[in-house]
């Protein structure tokens, strides 16, 4: 089947499918099923941005692993979501953590090195939502890859957010880091074949 | 000097020792409820104590199903979910050390013991609260009975390790068993609480059936689950989260905004049931009572 044929097959269900751990809380949250809502919103916005990021991240080897090239065509909506979901936390941080005290806010990025890495993470991943249109990759030309290489450096500061917060099981972060370990090291090993 | 609020029990609100001392009925009660259901044999017979704070308790559900308890897993829905394989009867606790007459208590003694219900604030190190009913007696009335000895400047407590039932045992997460410890001060403390129940039953397992210790101006950690051995000690006792990490988890852990744990902020506190966050007050609002017992030092280095 030729490219633009069974991308919006795959597309629209995927879009849904993305949405159902953002309505699963809120559904948990307004009926009552959660006993900690902050708790709760905060760690599935946080852990769903990091699944967000590896599946970005793992567009490319998948396709170098010999999957159709077309799926290249999801890759945009999935680091979108990434951000989607980043958004959220950074919200609930703001809103109902901080309370929307700007002093205590720089206060607390400032003074906590897990709130840093995590503030980070989200500023390097700014700039790749606002130019993730068809126009900025016009604009920036060969730019725009240069500037979307900072989802590495991103994804690494929020895997480091989780690792520095938890208090004692580091198995759930530990995962993560390991995935992210592959798929940047594939990208290593990768683009060293090519250079040799 | 006088210190906080009088702790006394008026005696009126004592259960009477005919009402607990009365074993048949107790007897009688159980087997009906074996017949009929687990509450009727769960139920507690208690009074009210001027120690209990007025404030709104969580509701049960809260209580019972937002749990750290390690042993049963890290996530703290696990232990509603993995607590229930834990046979919690018979059950003894030993107590001994630098006492004069050590002795193996069983549960259903301690059990008859005069209950009271102690509605407290408790604080987690982990920036959340809740307010509970607890149902106890103070650990004093236990340790009194037993006559420390003059070198008892310790008490150190240890959770039963059964790995069979309590899977998070074999998981490396800490060191096993949990072992707290208190000065025997604070092991002394009027508000200082051996709790058997809450909200009128016996403890849910996920809550540290079947006795636990409850220290309300301590963070939460320090009041240890599913007891099966108190040791009176002249030296300061190890403790789990000590050390596990040592530069995080003193071994007062006494409730205190001021000083933060190396990683986050203890300033402030989410009340589950609240959006928002709420001022955390020194010694968990207990300061009146116990600041006393901490004169003289310095809580920053021994936080």
């Amino acid at each position: 089947m030729p490219r633009d044929r069974w991308l919006p097959i795959v597309k629209v269900p995927l879009f849904v499918l993305a949405l159902v751990p953002f309505a699963h809380t809120a559904w948990r949250v307004i009926g009552g099923a959660s006993i900690d809502p902050v708790a709760d919103m905060t760690h599935a916005s946080g852990d769903w941005t990091l699944i967000f990021l590896l599946l970005t991240l793992s567009i490319t080897p998948l396709r170098q692993l010999g999957l159709p090239g077309g799926i290249i065509g999801l890759r945009r909506m999935l680091g979108l979501f990434a951000y989607f979901y980043a958004s959220v936390h950074f919200f609930i941080y703001l809103a109902l953590d901080r309370m929307f005290d700007p002093r205590s806010i720089v206060h607390d990025i400032g003074r906590r090195p897990f709130v840093t890495v995590g503030f980070l993470a989200f500023t390097l991943l700014t700039p790749l939502a606002i130019t993730s249109t068809h126009g900025w990759m016009r604009r920036l030309k060969r730019n725009w890859s240069r500037l979307h290489r900072l989802i590495y450096p991103a994804a690494a500061c929020g895997v480091l957010h989780y690792i520095w917060l938890v208090k004692r099981d580091l198995r759930q972060p530990l995962i993560y880091a390991t995935l992210l370990t592959v798929l940047l090291v594939w990208r290593l090993v990768i683009a060293q074949r090519r250079r040799a | 000097m006088l210190i906080g609020k009088p702790c006394d029990i008026v005696s009126s609100e004592i259960t009477p020792p005919d009402v607990y001392l009365d074993r048949r009925r107790f007897m009688l009660a159980g087997a009906a409820g074996l017949l009929l259901s687990a509450d009727a044999l769960a139920a507690l017979k208690y009074g009210t104590s001027p120690l209990s704070v007025r404030e709104a308790p969580n509701s049960l559900r809260d209580i019972s199903h937002y749990n750290n308890f390690y042993e049963f897993g890290s996530d703290k829905s696990d232990p509603a979910e993995n607590a229930g394989q834990l046979k919690t009867h018979p059950w003894t606790v030993l107590v001994d050390g630098e006492v004069e007459t050590p002795r193996r208590f069983d549960i259903d003694t301690l059990l008859r013991l005069p209950l009271e219900e102690r509605i407290y604030r408790l604080r987690c190190v982990e920036g959340w609260s809740m307010v509970i009913p607890w149902i106890g007696f103070p650990l004093a009335t236990l340790l009194k009975q037993l006559r420390p000895t003059s070198r008892a400047r310790y008490v150190a407590f240890e959770t039963l390790y059964r790995p069979t039932e309590m899977p998070g045992q074999n998981e490396g997460l800490l060191q096993w068993p949990y072992r707290e410890g208190l000065r025997i001060d604070e092991a002394m403390h009027p508000l200082t609480l051996l709790a058997v129940g809450l909200y009128g039953n016996v403890l849910p397992n996920q809550n540290g059936a079947p006795i636990r210790l409850v220290v309300p101006w301590k963070y939460g950690f320090k009041s240890i689950k599913s007891i099966v051995h108190i040791r009176l000690t002249a030296s300061q006792p190890l403790t789990s989260w000590n050390l596990a990490a040592p530069n995080e988890y003193g071994f007062y852990s006494n409730v205190n905004p001021a000083v933060d744990h190396p990683r986050w902020s203890q300033a402030t506190e989410r009340r589950i049931g609240e959006f928002l966050r709420r001022p955390t007050l020194p010694f968990n609002g207990y300061g009146a009572q116990v600041a006393a017992l901490y004169r003289g030092m310095d809580l920053r280095k021994n936080f």
